[in-house]
């Protein structure tokens, strides 16, 4: 299997605080690997390192060297827009446009210049079916999607980020903020485009990542503790820290 | 004191300060309303104004306002628009954009007076313009520039973080986060800050004074040729506005009905202030709605 995103020695510092004390994992194509870990273990702040979103945050320094299909992406020469394409990325809080549904999921191919409408009248249907949103939204395209319930909102900011159709999908606690149904269908949503993206999710929800991914990584206070097989380390961890937060020692 | 009873006097008192708030107004707008209203004709609105004799109309200044007002924002918007964007959006929050803000809130505090005086030393006399519609309109937009600035940053830095971050991770470039999707969202507080802006320019006299003059020279309002001297659209020519004519019939007024109409004006702007606000609102509900959802 061919790594798609690689990071060696991965340290974050806002400021003066170092939050990651050098991450080294990589990330296959087609599987999904879950970050768990506490609260303030660094995992989000990883994640959005990823694509660069940390970039917004000012006064964060990253060292060390993350690779997306071998080109460190944060090489002078890495165009930042260009990247963000390749890995898209979901939020804990549904973030969508204040436009209609069908504008939210055709932004991203509108402005990627996708003019004809047939063509985007399907990738919006492609879209908003992958992400289990269709059969309660196709009657009001036009709506605006800020009328939806929270969870549906999560399902329609889904199909905006598959539209476009990325290499890797970062999530970071997607699901946190939403209803079990709404989780429940976005998990069944991950299952299904499971063999066309990399997907890499932050979750609190150790369920959900025994559920639904093939990897684990587990930190813990910036360090990475333990990174296996999802099955392997759920049933037996090898660190006795892996161990004591999966069975709710601590957390 | 129990905590119903206070809660009681809280209620009370903040019931008696809003009205105390709504009577002055009401007080304010009704003597005007009252004492105008009547005055107000269609002779009145589109009759040119009289220096000696009764039966004068205020045609020419109530063009003259809403044109500058026209041309303020003309000229303002833009800037204000990128001076906004560029403070919320792409200012480092280090001290130079400090002073930039301190300055703008300076400005913002100067007296109309000065802007006015400012105004006709510099265009007036220095560049030239003599009393002009121009003139008035730049006196106006520095008058006008700290106000909407400010506006238009707060609306920006009210749309949630999470749009931006939104746009970004999908693949968006910067500027285009901004003027697609931020700025749509900013649209009512954006608008909202352009009617109290206007309201006030419409209502200003004291930076005119000195500006666009006191004069309203006759204009023909079928030349529509700008660069002619008697077209209605030259930005050139000395412009009294609605405000300065109020002024003026107050101070100097030699016509013997110069207190009708002059309340009568004074209705008239009020008037229009009020239709210009609510027409602004619908426009702006109306461009957001079909920016945010089609149809």
């Amino acid at each position: 299997m061919t790594n798609v995103i690689t990071t060696d020695n991965v340290r974050i510092s806002y400021g003066d605080h170092e939050a990651l004390h050098g991450i080294n994992l990589n990330f296959q194509e087609n599987q999904i690997t879950a970050l768990i870990g506490p609260s303030g273990c660094g995992k989000s702040t990883y994640l959005r390192s990823l694509n660069r979103m940390n970039d917004l945050i000012p006064n964060t320094t990253v060292t060390g060297e993350i690779r997306f299909r071998n080109n460190d992406i944060y090489s002078n020469s890495t165009d930042v827009v260009d990247l963000r394409k390749k890995i898209g990325m979901l939020f804990q809080q549904p973030n969508p446009f204040p436009l209609s549904v069908y504008e939210n999921v055709a932004y991203g191919l509108k402005l990627s210049g996708v003019v004809n409408k047939r063509m985007l009248d399907e990738r919006v249907e492609i879209s908003l079916k992958q992400a289990a949103i269709w059969d309660e939204v196709k009657d009001s395209l036009n709506k605006n999607a800020l009328s939806f319930s929270g969870g549906q909102q999560q399902r329609i900011c889904m199909a905006r980020v598959l539209a476009v159709q990325p290499e890797v999908i970062l999530m970071d606690e997607p699901t946190s903020a939403l209803d079990p149904i709404s989780s429940a269908k976005i998990e069944e949503t991950l299952m299904s485009i499971h063999d066309q993206f990399t997907i890499i999710i932050v979750t609190h929800n150790m369920q959900q990542a025994a559920r639904i991914s093939d990897k684990t990584a587990f930190l813990l206070n910036g360090d990475l503790v333990e990174f296996d097989q999802t099955e392997k380390m759920f049933i037996n961890p090898k660190m006795d820290a892996t161990s004591d937060y999966l069975n709710g020692k601590f957390g | 004191m129990n905590p119903k009873r206070t809660n009681q006097i809280a209620t009370g008192l903040i019931y008696v300060l809003v009205a105390i708030v709504v009577l002055i107004l009401a007080g304010l707008l009704g003597y005007i309303l009252v004492n105008g209203v009547p005055n107000i004709s269609w002779h009145f609105l589109t009759s040119g104004a009289e220096a000696f004799s009764a039966g004068g109309g205020i045609r020419d200044q109530l063009f003259n306002s809403l044109y500058l007002l026209v041309l303020t924002l003309i000229i303002s918007l833009p800037i204000a628009l990128g001076a906004g964007i560029y403070l919320s959006e792409y200012a480092a929050d280090n001290w130079v954009t400090n002073v930039i803000r301190t300055m703008i809130e300076v400005l913002s505090s100067l007296p109309s007076v000065v802007v006015g005086l400012f105004g006709y030393l510099l265009f007036v006399i220095k560049f030239g313009f003599g009393f002009s519609i121009l003139a008035g309109a730049i006196a106006l937009t520095f008058f006008n520039l700290p106000l909407l600035t400010r506006n238009i940053e707060e609306s920006l830095h009210n749309v949630s973080n999470l749009q931006r971050e939104a746009g970004l991770s999908l693949g968006l470039s910067n500027w285009k986060t901004i003027s697609g999707i931020v700025l749509p969202a900013a649209l009512p507080g954006i608008i909202t800050g352009v009617i109290l802006c206007s309201g006030r320019v419409f209502g200003e006299a004291a930076a005119l004074i000195y500006t666009a003059g006191q004069s309203a020279p006759t204009v023909n309002y079928l030349n529509f040729n700008p660069l002619s001297a008697t077209s209605f659209l030259n930005p050139m020519r000395p412009a009294e506005t609605l405000a300065v004519h109020i002024w003026k019939l107050n101070t100097e007024g030699i016509t013997p009905d110069a207190h009708l109409i002059s309340s009568g004006a004074s209705a008239v702007l009020i008037i229009v202030i009020l239709m210009f606000n609510l027409g602004a609102r619908a426009f702006g509900n109306l461009v957001y709605l079909k920016m945010t959802a089609v149809k």
